[in-house]
């Protein structure tokens, strides 16, 4: 059994070479057999690593414990779905699956380009099957999941696992790894396919069509497993809060950041033909960033509340990222000639300038972020001092990066192409911005007084009125022709340019998470040790504690409040907010915490422990206004990228300038 | 070119904005990483920074009083007394043994108040499931 699982992984990394080397040579020497045969190698490789996951994942669920792995992350008390989940628990599966996901990938890029791309598909293959190969390598030589403990030898037998850390025992946690793992191993798609444009010499955008809804849809995985994250941490750490800048948060942000800046100047290279360069760039940049995220966090480099721990596995990393660098920048500096660019920036009032613009404030926020993560890295080698930065370095520099990002989300897809007129910029945004100064002079006036949550505020209404105007122009052009309602008119509008309509819908979940971040600017909290009895109030709660148990079951022992909640005087019920010490293992302590979420605000309540002479609960309470925002842009967010990715029923065809060189002044026929 | 100039102006601004952003969020908010004993060499000059310093929670240090706790970080032979007097709960992980970080500052006791604790469980984790998922390791902060 164990065997068959090494034996694969071994194989898949054989083949994975193989496929490298047949995929170049057969590109190289357009040797269609060999290009082929790197295709069918594709199919083994995933067969192959399926077949060693599945090894895994059967000694998981059956508790086989002579497997090191199976021994630290399952144990025999957990649901199958957690056992299952074990997968990606630890270091060794979280590898393998992180290999299979590639080969998922990779075995439908080559399946759905069967036909297509005879001249760069044998490259592509080349690119991802090299990836594939470093993280086989991982899997059989340097982390393998299927390390057998000695039994029978030194240890007479494991009657059971670590089991997984009870914190991770959560169904938002099971599904979270998977999702960031999908975004993050999915970039590589576009990765290959940008690579393989360079090396064959692609005059077009061939890889940018190709690639699109592959960018799109690894954009999805990724915000929705940073979403997730938050969630969890917001619902199960019992610190109140849903993001803290931590190294490997940032991590996660990063390709991110570069991801969202992609999504959006590959447009400017569909339309107008314009930073090929820096499109080749960005997507090789967020590749890099996945890769790095990896190494950040796993070896050790960076210390951070997730991982401290050394690892072996960090100069593995830095080699492949050296590699792939190196790479890629002679590939981009050789290819300069195909990519120059077709047209030029006319003003700077223009849908151009506000694209550009809005990669710069990307970029800027991803390095900043890079730049604060690896401060102790580079401080330590600039002055021989290790000093780091927090909380505080990273709130200064984004929150107003962010809200410059708002606010180009509501202008710049109102900008014309080229330039724009002033009678247009008075049209389009003088009663979002008059709506937007009301709210804020309202909210002032109301004594408001947060600079940064009025800022958001009042651009948040600015920016959701450009969308909302939108909408309702289109809307009533089309139903003044159909005779419908507007509503019918908005949804014809939306399917006939569903990347329009669906990135507008984008930006209301951005804008609807923007609201909920600037709550955090009225959050109140308060800490206290009360007894039975005792009464105490934050904001307009008031809180008595009626109750303090406390008993112990099989799995493990708590101690829960009973706390009575009035708001105002209306009694809102019970909570009972409980903490959990486990058994297994090392007594892990986990927070139940007590949520009322509403709109508004939530209340957020931890029993964070007993005093030490034991008489006395420590109770937290937090109020945080405006947090159910956050999840719910969240799931608005998800409706306009699936939109997106819903073909148009009317095929736009974009007519492009294809004058090359810059000095002769070119007359692109108008465009929308 | 006029249009060039502009748009180079302007992304100078910005850029410009930013970095002045980021030199003041550094001097403000740096926390300098120091290990117990050279936080105990730096004497006085320890004195006022904020600092970072790890190590192992000595075996039955942890002391509650009301909502200050107080521990011992010890590495090798070396060792501090951490005082935190912070309003967010301590990690659940902070106990007998655990490897454990604390910002903050010295007193002109030697005691160590922190205004942040971060623990991890010495044993069982030292492979960190680490990457793509952030919040998967049985960490939690405290304090801000």
């Amino acid at each position: 059994m164990e065997n068959l699982g090494a034996i694969a992984v071994l194989l898949a990394f054989c083949l994975a070479v193989f496929a490298i080397v047949a995929g170049f040579v057969g590109g190289w020497k357009k040797n269609a057999f060999l290009a082929h045969a790197a295709g069918r190698a594709v199919y083994s490789v995933w067969f192959l690593i399926t077949v060693a996951s599945a090894v895994l994942v059967y000694s998981l669920t059956t508790g086989d414990y002579r497997f090191a792995y199976v021994a630290q992350h399952s144990n025999r008390a957990m649901p199958l779905l957690y056992k299952f989940a074990s997968w990606w628990g630890g270091q060794e599966g979280s590898l393998l699956f992180w290999s299979w996901l590639l080969s998922c990938y990779s075995m439908v890029v080559v399946f759905t380009n069967r036909r297509r791309h005879r001249s760069m598909m044998p490259y592509v293959i080349g690119v991802l099957m090299m990836t594939q190969c470093f993280f086989l390598i991982m899997n059989t030589f340097v982390a393998s999941p299927f390390k057998m403990l000695a039994v029978g030898r030194t240890i007479q037998s494991v009657a059971d696992g670590n089991g997984l850390n009870p914190l991770l025992q959560y169904p938002a946690m099971a599904i979270h790894p998977p999702m960031l793992y999908l975004g993050y191993v999915g970039f590589v798609v576009p990765f290959a396919f940008a690579i393989g444009s360079l090396i064959t010499r692609q005059p077009g955008d061939e890889w940018i069509y190709t690639t699109r809804r592959w960018a799109l849809v690894t954009w999805l995985f990724q915000s929705t497993g940073i979403l997730l994250g938050a969630g969890w941490a917001y619902a199960v750490l019992g610190w109140g809060g849903y993001w803290a800048w931590d190294p490997v948060e940032n991590a996660s942000f990063l390709p991110w950041l570069s991801a969202t800046a992609f999504l959006h100047s590959v447009m400017m290279q569909e339309k107008k033909g314009m930073m090929k360069v820096w499109n080749m760039v960005l997507v090789s940049g967020t590749f890099f960033l996945c890769i790095f995220g990896t190494f950040l966090t796993r070896s050790g480099v960076v210390s951070s509340v997730h991982a401290f721990a050394q690892s072996s596995i960090g100069p593995w990393f830095v080699g492949f990222l050296a590699i792939m660098v190196a790479g890629t920048l002679y590939l981009i500096l050789d290819r300069l000639d195909y990519l120059k660019t077709e047209s030029r920036l006319e003003s700077v009032v223009s849908r151009e300038s506000s694209f550009m613009f809005n990669n710069l404030i990307l970029v800027a926020a991803c390095f900043s972020i890079l730049w604060g993560t690896l401060f102790p890295v580079i401080s330590e080698w600039a002055t021989g001092e290790k000093i780091s930065v927090g909380k505080p370095f990273f709130n200064r520099i984004n929150i107003p990066i962010f809200l410059f990002l708002l606010f180009l989300t509501g202008v710049g897809p109102l900008f014309a192409w080229r330039r724009t007129s002033l009678d247009s910029l008075r049209r389009n945004f003088q009663w979002p911005l008059i709506a937007g100064l009301v709210l804020v002079a309202g909210l002032l006036a109301a004594g408001m007084r947060a600079p940064f949550a009025l800022t958001a505020f009042g651009l948040c209404l600015f920016v959701a009125w450009t969308i909302v105007a939108e909408f309702y122009k289109g809307a009533s052009a089309i139903s003044a022709k159909t005779g419908g309602g507007r509503l019918a008119g908005a949804y014809e509008l939306t399917r006939r340019n569903q990347r329009r309509y669906g990135g507008y819908i984008v930006h209301m979940g951005i804008v609807v998470m923007f609201v909920g971040f600037a709550g955090s600017a009225f959050n109140l909290d308060s800490t206290v040790e009360v007894n039975k009895g005792d009464a105490f109030s934050l904001g307009h709660y008031q809180l008595r504690v009626t109750d303090l148990t406390s008993g112990d079951n099989d799995n493990y022992a708590w101690n829960r409040a009973a706390i009575d909640v009035n708001k105002d005087g209306t009694p809102l019920g019970l909570f009972y907010p409980e903490r959990r010490f486990y058994k297994s293992g090392e007594r892990q302590a986990t927070s139940e915490v007590a949520i009322r979420r509403r709109l508004n605000e939530d209340l957020y309540l931890n029993f964070a422990g007993m005093s030490d002479d034991n008489q006395r609960a420590v109770i937290q309470a937090y109020v945080n206004p405006l947090v159910s925002w956050i999840w719910i842009g969240y799931y608005v967010l998800l409706l306009g990228t699936l939109a997106c990715l819903v073909p148009s029923k009317v095929r736009l065809q974009y007519a492009r300038t294809k004058v090359l060189g810059l000095k002769k002044k070119v007359y692109a026929p108008a465009e929308k | 070119m006029k249009t060039y100039w502009k748009f180079a102006a302007l992304v100078a601004v910005v850029v410009g904005a930013l970095v002045w952003l980021a030199v003041g969020g550094i001097n403000e908010d740096k926390t300098y990483y120091k290990t117990v004993a050279e936080i105990q060499q730096m004497g006085p000059h320890a004195l006022g920074k904020r600092l970072r310093v790890g190590g192992d929670v000595e075996p039955g240090s942890i002391i509650r009083k009301g909502r200050q706790v107080s521990f011992v970080l010890r590495q090798d032979k070396q060792a501090i007394q951490i005082v935190y007097d912070g309003t967010a709960p301590l990690p659940d992980t902070l106990k007998d043994g655990a490897q454990a970080l604390a910002d903050g500052r010295l007193g002109a006791d030697s005691v160590f108040r922190a205004s942040q604790v971060q623990a991890k469980c010495a044993s069982k984790y030292e492979t960190q499931p680490g990457q793509a998922h952030p919040e998967n390791i049985p960490i939690r902060k405290a304090g801000v």
